[in-house]
């Protein structure tokens, strides 16, 4: 387990402070009591069993919750120290500024470029030549550039599994994310396309944020700074965050006992 | 499952089909190719049918004198049938300009932005529209719409504009089931990214869904045509029964469809011919229609496997 070459320094800023929160899918109480600072310019790994809420608590960052019905958060999420659920705060600029790739990737039905311009164009960006140098950038800075350029007019589909992810995550990138959330980018393409989005992520982290939630205990080992481990001790019961502490005591002393049950494989 | 006896396969254990599975797989086989023979023979026979009775006219008054001619006279020996079939068209055109921005802005309201109560209540009503017979539809035009239309457009309301506002409520259950299927099947993956990026639920509409649903959209509306042209009854009981070129907006017109009801019962010799003429018109314009439909979604499987 490498470490990381210039940790974070203790005293770098919080981007998300959460506080006190709990989460309810209608009558199913799925998180509880989840406090926890995500430092600004690091990559922080969720970690712990399938079904323990990390998917959850990651789509609190950006609302995207908001969009099931029933579904409710109590508690404080702050980005930059405002309040994300205060009443007002339009949940559509919270999205811009905290971007989203999911699983499965899902490049829209569009060609390479309409892909990645989606997002500046709906910002306005409507300038040709500004659109060619967003899209160009976007696709570097996503390690895709080389492999499209000659076919940007194509469909975002027929690409790999591992091209489509990149492709969202250049998608993301075009609008300037200060916030990239990841839910277990890695696990539905090929490992050379997996290999590329761990190099691109310590990359990016230079600029952005970064969170990811991984079932991969090396991945989050060797892309993260920090690491969360959740868990659901009891079927039914709400979920609970276990440890938060840098990657590297984590993996190497962890001060839970159920931690270190998971990170040594006796249990998930 | 094997039952009968001696079925061993030779020195093996694996048992072998029965016979009597066999056969009955056999008959069941055949008697589904039987029914689709029956659907195909249907439609042969009745082009077929159609064909013998109406080619004549072509050769008798001529193809030109036939699809180009002004005047619909029968009596007088004038079979034109161009004002009827610029009825067809004018009908159909107004009736899909009417009623595709509502059968799409129905079928988006139900699969985006309806939730599962409201949908389960508009859902079955849109259908139900399909369910109604078009007699009623055409009673509905006659005493509700047409004096309405009288007013607003002066005439005694029996012309295209009756017959568009019926009609583009006859096509809206065609259309928007279509395009809704064509909706719901864009995985749900696609819209979490267009909110994800920001997306408003308008823009993830506009942007995102309408254009990945392209192709079934303008599916539904080719169908939606093909129920517009053929629809008789409801616009013959509107529309006026007049085979000219109206001089305007209110005056009565006649379309293909309801001129061959109108002359059928009593028409004989080249006239009636020409009204199967008329028919294989009709047949035509559905067959390229379909093939039309057959055609976009083959465009579709070519552009998703890249351009
Ligand atoms: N839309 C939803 N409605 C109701 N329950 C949900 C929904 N999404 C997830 N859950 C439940 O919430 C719990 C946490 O799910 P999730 O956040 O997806 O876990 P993870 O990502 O850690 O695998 C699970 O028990 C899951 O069944
Ligand atoms: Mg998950």
């Amino acid at each position: 387990m490498a470490l990381r070459a210039t940790p974070v320094p203790d005293n770098a800023p919080n981007k998300i402070t959460v506080k006190e929160l709990d989460f309810f899918y209608g009558d199913f109480h799925a998180l509880t009591d989840i406090t926890v600072d995500i430092k600004e310019k690091a990559v922080t790994a969720f970690i712990g069993p399938s079904g323990c809420g990390k998917s959850t608590f990651l789509r609190c960052f950006n609302r995207m919750n908001d969009l099931i019905p029933g579904a409710r958060a109590e508690g404080l999420v702050s980005l930059d120290g405002q309040d994300i659920f205060e009443t007002g705060v339009d949940p559509v600029d919270l999205r811009r500024r905290i971007g989203m790739i999911f699983q499965q990737p899902n490049p829209f039905p569009m060609s390479i470029y309409d892909n990645v311009a989606f997002g500046p164009r709906l910002q306005g960006v409507s300038k040709k030549a500004e659109l060619d140098e967003i899209v160009q950038h976007s696709l570097e800075r996503a390690n895709l550039w080389k492999e499209v350029k000659d076919i940007l007019g194509r469909g975002g589909l027929t690409l790999s599994g591992g091209q489509q992810q990149r492709l969202c995550i250049a998608r993301v990138l075009a609008v300037e994310p200060e916030v990239m959330l990841m839910d277990e980018p890695c696990s539905a393409i090929d490992p050379t396309s997996v290999q590329k989005i761990e190099d691109l992520m310590a990359e990016l982290k230079d600029r952005i944020t970064i969170i990811i939630v991984t079932h991969n205990m090396q991945q989050a080992a060797r892309v993260s700074d920090f690491t969360a481990f959740f868990l659901q001790e009891v079927a039914g019961d709400p979920a609970i965050l276990v440890e938060y502490d840098r990657t590297s005591n984590l993996f190497t002393s962890p001060k839970d006992r159920r931690t270190e049950d998971y990170i040594t494989g006796r249990f998930g | 499952m094997s039952e009968t006896p001696g079925t061993q396969a030779g020195s093996g254990t694996l048992q072998l089909v029965s016979r009597r599975t066999y056969f009955k797989e056999l008959a069941l086989k055949n008697l589904f190719l039987l029914c689709a023979g029956v659907a195909v023979a249907g439609v042969v026979l009745i082009f077929a049918f159609v064909g013998v009775r109406g080619w004549p006219i072509f050769a008798e008054v001529g193809p030109w004198a036939f699809l180009a001619g002004r005047e619909w006279n029968p009596t007088a020996g004038l079979y034109g049938i161009l004002p009827l079939i610029y009825g067809s068209v004018v009908v159909m055109l107004g009736a899909l300009a009417i009623g595709t921005p509502l059968a799409v802005g129905t079928a988006i309201f139900l699969s985006e932005i309806a939730t599962p109560r409201v949908r389960s209540i508009v859902r079955p009503a849109v259908e139900l529209l399909a369910g109604i017979p078009s007699v009623i539809y055409g009673f509905f035009g006659l005493i509700i719409l047409r004096p309405i239309i009288a007013d607003a457009t002066g005439g005694l309301g029996f012309g295209a504009v009756t017959a568009w506002l019926i009609l583009a409520i006859m096509i809206v259950p065609t259309i928007a089931a279509i395009s809704e299927d064509a909706l719901r099947s864009i995985p749900p993956g696609i819209r979490e990214a267009s909110y994800a990026m920001g997306a408003t639920t308008w823009q993830t509409i506009y942007k995102v869904l309408v254009p990945a649903a392209k192709i079934g959209i303008i599916d539904a509306i080719i169908l939606g045509m093909g129920r517009a042209i053929g629809e008789t009854m409801a616009v013959l009981m509107v529309v006026g029964n007049a085979p000219v070129f109206p001089e305007s907006i209110s005056d009565p017109i006649a379309t293909l469809t309801t001129q061959i009801v109108m002359d059928m019962p009593y028409a004989a010799g080249d006239h009636r011919t020409a009204l199967f003429g008329m028919g294989i018109i009709l047949f035509l314009v559905s067959m390229g229609l379909v093939a039309l439909v057959r055609l976009m979604s083959r465009f579709q499987t070519a552009m998703e496997s890249g351009r």
